[in-house]
């Protein structure tokens, strides 16, 4: 049933924290999660005309690109975009089929493939652009939270966590239990006011992000002007010391 | 959104379909169209041909037809199983009906209480099918309060069009044309109604909310996640210029209102078959244009990822 579970109280909230401060935007993530759930629970991601002009596939998280601020105040923030596994998701109340469920045990959203009808409906419903259709199998698709990686028991313990946790090379990426406030993802949330994203629509997503840390007060050109002067070389203009010098310092 | 033919055809055909089993269910058992098995066969055989090739159309916008009986299932949350539920249920009392009309020659008693209860169920399918769009909230230009007295309206609109069109031919003096009239012009009301507060209206959510940014100023997008389509695009991205969105608005108030009304007030005062006729025809094709643009002009939060700052 497409019934939304009953919360347990103390129930287990799985999702991501995406660190907005730390992510350098090399879309490893990405590409992870299209590897590894290319052989997936989810599987096949299909690519539509992989190698020609108009080439398009099913991904189930992508990266964008923003800037926030004008001047020298202004930053680069890369922002990667997948299922937050929502508390209120629309995507599983609309599906007439019973295909998209929420599960009661840890608040992960799937698709049973061998039931949906590819309505696309849910893909209308979701706000946040999570679910892609599949055309080739005439199914809607998104990210599981690597279900099949998370309860693996044939995966080492370090490697029981979503492909693309467990590829970021910058650790911007966080995987945990949000439902649980001790847990280190509900920590890391508390202390730099994690947020979720379209706050207005009351889906209440799962997945928080942090957002990129303040910049000092003052200005950079305050900051640079207080840095330390380089030191005048000790060589003066004897060729010799200078060619010692330049030879000691490769 | 993308304005899919599938859903264009079926929303418009079912819609006079259960819109004019509607108005035969209340009327036949009351008496106030004509009687003769002929006529209910005319009647109900269009509604029935328009609300079914409507819904056989909608299959061919599914990825697994041969799925679609799961999606009776949901009734208890999804309004596109409701919609669909009701939609099948209609035809039950309506096939009772049928038969008391065409082969018994009854339209009262039992029958007459099925020909309400089909009535009842094809209005339920319509306020379902306004309400699929109405509760999509991603979306501002259906998740507001006239699209379910549109959807109905031009429901009804296009089944008394109908209706008046196929009582000519029995020569039946009442008050449909005059219904009629007073339906086009409520319908066209309605609709102006919406198309102004599509154009008036903001969306709750901007790029800000939807990244969590803004601390720092205006937020922009710099680069999308990829440089060719994708799915998301392709279903939720699309764009319609405005001179073009003016054209078909346009087209929808002339074909699908003001002709339709002027056509029917002709048939009214010169009691012609042909005028009613051109009023079905003009209102067919600015429907489609207004249903077309319903899809068009809609716009998808998920663009704001995109290059959009406000939907």
């Amino acid at each position: 049933m497409t019934d939304l579970p009953t919360p347990v109280a103390a129930g287990k909230k799985l999702g991501l924290v995406i660190d907005l401060d730390v992510c350098v935007g090399c879309h490893a993530c990405a590409t992870a999660c299209k590897e590894w759930n290319s052989g997936g629970h989810s599987a096949p991601l299909p690519d539509f005309n992989p190698y020609g002009e108009d080439a398009w596939g099913v991904w189930f998280n992508r990266v964008h690109s923003f800037e926030e601020g004008d001047g020298e105040g202004a930053r680069t923030v890369h922002f990667p975009r997948s299922c937050l596994h929502c508390e209120e998701p629309a995507c599983v109340t609309v599906c007439p089929t019973g295909a998209s469920y929420k599960r009661a045990e840890d608040g992960i959203v799937l698709v049973n493939a061998d039931i949906c009808i590819g309505c696309k409906l849910c893909s209308w419903a979701c706000p946040y652009g999570a679910r892609e259709f599949d055309e080739d199998a005439g199914v809607m698709k998104k990210c599981t939270l690597c279900i099949d990686r998370i309860y693996n028991d044939n995966l080492a313990e370090e490697e029981r966590v979503p492909a693309c946790v467990m590829v970021c090379p910058t650790s911007a990426r966080h995987y945990g239990d949000l439902g649980d406030p001790n847990s280190a993802v509900s920590e890391m949330v508390a202390a730099r006011g994690g947020k979720d994203l379209m706050p207005e629509l009351g889906y209440r997503p799962v997945n928080k992000y942090l957002p990129p840390r303040r910049t000092p007060g003052e200005s950079l050109a305050a900051i640079a002007a207080r840095a330390p002067a380089p030191e005048p070389p000790p060589t003066g203009d004897n060729r010799l010391l200078r060619w010692v010098d330049r030879l000691l310092s490769r | 959104m993308n304005p899919a033919f599938s859903i264009v055809f079926f929303t418009t055909a079912s819609g006079a379909g259960f819109g004019l089993l509607t108005l035969i269910g209340v009327a036949a058992p009351v008496g106030l169209v004509p009687q003769t098995p002929w006529f209910g066969f005319v009647a109900l055989a269009t509604a029935t041909v328009l609300a079914a090739a409507g819904l056989l159309a909608s299959f061919l916008h599914l990825g697994r037809p041969e799925r679609a009986w799961r999606a009776f299932s949901q009734w208890r949350t999804s309004w596109l199983s409701r919609e669909g539920a009701l939609s099948v249920l209609t035809f039950v009392p309506s096939a009772i009906f049928a038969i008391g009309w065409l082969l018994l020659g009854r339209t009262g008693g039992l029958f007459g209480l099925c020909g309400i209860l089909a009535a009842a169920l094809a209005v339920g399918t319509l306020y379902c099918t306004g309400m699929i769009y109405r509760s999509l909230k991603p979306i501002q230009q259906w998740h507001n309060r006239w699209v379910v007295p549109n959807y109905l309206a031009l429901g009804l609109m296009s089944g008394l069009l109908l209706l008046d069109l196929i009582v000519r031919f029995w020569a039946w003096p009442t008050g449909i044309p005059l219904i009629t009239l007073v339906a086009i012009a409520l319908a066209w009301l309605i609709k102006e109604r919406y198309w102004r507060f599509i154009d008036t209206a903001s969306a709750p959510s901007t790029v800000a909310s939807a990244t969590g940014l803004g601390r720092r100023g205006k937020v922009r997008m710099l680069e999308p996640p990829n440089t060719e389509e994708n799915y998301l695009l392709k279903e939720m991205g699309f764009r319609i210029a405005r001179k073009h969105r003016i054209r078909l608005r346009l087209v929808a108030r002339v074909a699908g209102f003001a002709v339709p009304l002027l056509a029917t007030l002709v048939a009214l005062l010169a009691t012609s078959a042909l005028a009613a006729a051109l009023a079905v025809l003009s209102a067919a094709l600015g429907l489609v244009a207004e249903r077309w643009l319903f899809f068009a002009e809609a716009k998808h939060t998920v663009m704001l990822y995109y290059g959009a700052e406000t939907v």
